[in-house]
């Protein structure tokens, strides 16, 4: 049985007050947080505002001192996993580094969990369609190498790794699928984030699965759907762009295609 | 795959008929602009296009560009906007791109005399 914590004094400011206004450790905000599946709702919590507070710490606290049955992801706390991306305000972000500040411009927080995913419940969502079009873009490395080889030497100055730099540190948070507009529009669209996988291993010299992963990429439903509207490149939290990620895909699709060999 | 060639061609011919679509829209529109400057009535317009293989060629290649252009455009926007995908609606571009096709190019042979 939860026992609610004692609360701050009551708050006399007007409801629509800026949530970045009300002072600190003395004064509540209004949340919304979506509850249920997809034809759930939003339920509102009153939550302590507090100096540097993290969305995430928001969704933690009503877990913990108002409903225990509010449902969450989080690993790391710190920035590191992408394990607690949401929806917040609108936006796909991830809720550890997403300064309550920051957001609510406005008199209100909304929380809602990562869109064109299913909704498990509350703020979890099923990321195996999201993994599934990772493994339809061929995003997995495939060795040509024995045991019995020498180690690949890879030039880090080349043109190649080079490009790799710029695509290797995803961690698979969802934020660009969430956040891409193509995904919303055509459930089939492999998605930024398994496209800049593919590019990833395009150019990596020891991957042996060759035009067959540019077929995949190829097909309908993959880089070819990008409209380059960079709502991914925007909101990546690691700052990739795998907006240019696809237009390498294009371009290697398109010379491999006039190469007659597709 | 047969699917990835397909897409990859109609992706590669979109971006074609697009690059040819812009030198057509720039040329046009300072033709258009001369004509207004220099107040050609409609006949001296349809004499430039009897007196030189230029004007009906560039109309010709316009028309071809947009007969690509505009069925794939469509084909993105009924998937997207609408959910309609399929050899169906293929088969309904296809006729767009063919009624382009044969009335813009028909057109310009009338003017062309």
């Amino acid at each position: 049985m939860v026992t609610r914590t004692p609360g701050p004094p009551e708050d006399r400011l007007l409801p629509q007050t800026p949530v970045r206004e009300r002072r600190v450790g003395d004064a509540t905000f209004p949340v919304r947080i979506w509850r249920g599946t997809a034809s759930g709702r939003f339920q509102q919590f009153d939550v302590p505002r507090r100096a540097s507070q993290t969305v995430l710490d928001v969704v933690t606290h009503v877990q913990r001192h108002l409903d225990p049955t509010l449902a969450y992801r989080y690993a790391c706390r710190v920035g590191m996993c992408g394990s607690c991306a949401m929806t917040v305000n609108g936006k796909a972000r991830w809720t550890c580094r997403t300064h309550v500040d920051a957001v609510a411009t406005g008199a209100m927080l909304e929380i809602a969990p990562l869109s064109h995913l299913p909704i498990v419940r509350d703020l979890v969502v099923d990321m195996a369609p999201f993994f599934d079009k990772w493994a339809a873009a061929k995003g997995q490395f495939k060795p040509t190498a024995t045991r019995h080889d020498d180690f690949a030497r890879v030039m880090p100055g080349s043109p190649a790794r080079r490009a790799i730099d710029a695509t290797l540190e995803c961690i698979g948070c969802g934020v660009c699928y969430a956040a891409c507009d193509v995904v919303g529009w055509k459930p089939d669209y492999l998605g930024p984030a398994a496209l800049n996988r593919a590019w990833t291993l395009v150019n990596d010299v020891r991957d042996g699965e060759g035009a067959a992963r540019l077929r995949a990429v190829a097909a309908e439903g993959g880089c070819h759907s990008c409209h380059t509207h960079q709502s991914c490149t925007r909101s990546c939290p690691k700052h990739l762009s795998p907006t240019a990620s696809i237009a390498g895909l294009k371009r290697r699709v398109a010379q491999a295609l006039v190469k007659g060999k597709l | 795959m047969r699917s990835a060639r397909h897409a990859a061609w109609r992706f590669v011919l979109q971006r074609a008929s697009a690059a040819v679509l812009a030198l057509c829209v720039v040329l046009h529109l300072a033709t258009i602009i001369y004509a207004v400057r220099h107040a050609l009535t409609a006949q001296a317009i349809v004499a430039h296009m009897h007196a030189s293989l230029f004007w009906p060629a560039f109309y010709a290649l316009f028309v071809v560009a947009v007969a690509v252009h505009a069925p794939l455009g469509l084909r993105a926007v009924a998937d997207e906007w609408l959910a309609l995908r399929g050899r169906a609606v293929d088969a309904v571009l296809a006729l767009v791109a063919l009624v382009l096709l044969v009335g813009g190019l028909y057109a310009v042979a009338l003017l062309a005399g």
